[in-house]
């Protein structure tokens, strides 16, 4: 399945790319609207970019009012991302989604680096949400920390569905000239090619401890990319940054994804799931070709 | 919107800045002031830039050299291509009376399109010096004043003022052209409303420049 990473595609602005999705994943929504942090709030830094957007949206109550519906409407499944500043805020927002038919999965961001009240324990938020809802439950973490294993693990024990892998990481981006930072917020999440590799890791340590259902994202921007990540263990992939430059990055990348399939004698994605872990890995064999890649 | 691989066809130097052709293909020029993301070679995101000219089978884009991006798009060569995507954007009114095309530095970049859509109206552009005033060769019927003298100091009253340039500039027409178009510029990775990072405050709220301009009515803008 390929998937937009939260925050990276308003579905209502561009319904022909939300439609060449396998699902839609909407921006953080949080129980009250947030303007979002003052601009300029996106610098390009080399091989990726800094954001502090900082979950700009139009809170719980105007979303199922008037959001969700439109959503609907483009016959896309829609994951919705929350985000709260407590425990109470978790339950609430998924409590408030668990009725509504439109909504096939929840995901929980509970690792926005662009927010200043960071929520309590994971093990918590996610305990408080599962006891909200029936919808499955995908929680979103952070790469920034000593042991995300360990967070994975208490995410798995207090009953999410899956996990999603990763979210941007801070970065500080400073003005040639000037030397100040060039984001308002001064700091912001990186994203782009430049977090693969921190994403990779995440999502092979995760798969191997945990077994679950993974959404991996972070620099994906090819066939190729998606395969790693499936590979290291996710059965979906999101597509963040490369949605900036490409548009019909979906589309590409899924027909990129069958190709690295088929050079390598796959028959079907899920059978390339966790390839990476696997005992004996055979040496890559020159005589197999493989596809070559392009790269935007 | 659409999205192609361009040809370069042409990367022409005028004073500072560069003239950079592609061929059209199946691109739609769009209305003047409405703009495109065209990949920049080696850079992980696009840029935006207006439409300078639509001549016959291609698309011109007048950039200045002042980031990684936008020189790596000045080094471009004919035969190269760049993925473009647009046209972008909500462009300039064209149903006004007595048209004043107004330019500020590179601001001038849509405004040869513009002249040629409005019948060429007078033109007032404002550059930092006789090397960048370069650029006002592309547009016909243009005043040109060079700092310290200022675009405002040269207005007329009585005209239908279009404009684009620096926000200095835009603020000060705001000012005195309550009813001016003006073309706004800001940091943009995608351009068609996905990434949120070109907010402007409009109305009073922040709202993405992408989609709701890049040409606003003055008053909309806090100036």
């Amino acid at each position: 399945m390929i998937l937009n990473a939260s925050g990276c595609l308003d579905a209502l602005a561009a319904p022909g790319v939300a439609r060449s999705l396998d699902a839609f994943v909407t921006k953080t929504v949080t129980p009250l609207p947030r303007e979002g942090n003052a601009p300029p709030r996106i610098a390009e830094v080399e091989q990726g970019m800094l954001n502090s957007i900082g979950l700009a949206n139009p809170g719980i109550d105007r979303f199922l009012s008037h959001t969700l519906p439109r959503l609907a409407d483009l016959a896309v499944p829609v994951w919705v991302s929350v985000g709260g500043f407590s425990v109470a805020d978790y339950a609430d927002l998924c409590d408030r989604l668990d009725d509504r038919p439109e909504v096939a999965a929840i995901e929980l961001n509970v690792s926005c680096p662009n927010v200043d009240d960071v929520p309590e324990s994971v093990g918590e938020l996610v305990g408080a949400a599962r006891a909200a809802t029936r919808k499955p439950l995908y929680t979103k973490l952070s790469p920034a920390t000593a042991d995300i294993v360990g967070v994975a693990l208490a995410a798995q024990e207090a009953g999410t569905d899956g996990l999603s892998l990763v979210n941007t990481i801070l970065g500080l981006a400073l003005d040639e000239r000037t030397l100040r930072p060039r984001l308002s917020r001064t700091a912001g999440g990186l994203s782009g090619p430049t977090l693969k590799p921190i994403a990779l890791a995440a999502v092979y340590a995760c798969y191997a401890a945990t077994g679950l259902p993974i959404v991996g994202m972070g620099g994906i921007a090819s066939g190729r990319d998606a395969l790693e990540f499936i590979a290291a263990g996710a059965r979906s992939v999101s597509l963040g940054t490369i949605l900036f430059s490409d548009p019909a990055a979906p589309g590409r990348i899924r027909t990129e994804l069958a190709g690295e399939l088929a050079a390598r004698g796959v028959d079907e994605v899920d059978n390339a799931i966790g390839l990476a872990h696997a005992e004996s890995t055979p040496p890559s064999d020159p005589a197999v070709p493989v596809p070559a890649v392009s790269r935007q | 919107m659409r999205r192609e691989l361009a040809r370069v066809t042409g990367a022409e130097p005028i004073g500072p800045y560069t003239l950079l052709r592609v061929a059209r293909g199946g691109l739609d020029p769009g209305a003047p002031g409405q703009f495109f993301m065209l990949e920049a070679p080696g850079r992980p995101l696009p840029r935006p830039m207006s439409l300078c000219l639509a001549p016959p089978g291609e698309l011109a884009f007048l950039i200045d050299p002042i980031g990684p991006g936008t020189r790596a798009l000045c080094a471009s060569e004919p035969g190269e291509t760049l993925a473009i995507l647009g046209p972008l954007g909500n462009g300039y009114r064209l149903e006004v009376e007595r048209p004043l095309l107004v330019g500020g530095g590179i601001g001038a970049a849509p405004l040869p399109f513009l002249s040629e859509a409005l019948g060429r109206p007078p033109a007032i552009l404002g550059f930092r010096s006789d090397w960048h005033a370069e650029a006002a060769q592309l547009v016909p019927n243009a005043k040109v004043v060079v700092e310290p003298t200022y675009v405002t100091e040269a207005l007329e009253p009585g005209y239908d003022v279009l404009a684009c340039g620096p926000e200095p500039m835009l603020a000060a027409l705001a000012r005195l052209e309550p009813n001016a178009q003006l073309a706004w510029e800001a940091p943009m990775a995608c351009g068609y409303g996905a990434c949120y990072g070109c907010a402007v405050e409009l109305d009073g709220e922040l709202k993405r420049l992408c989609l709701e301009g890049p040409v606003l009515n003055a008053e909309a803008v806090a100036a």
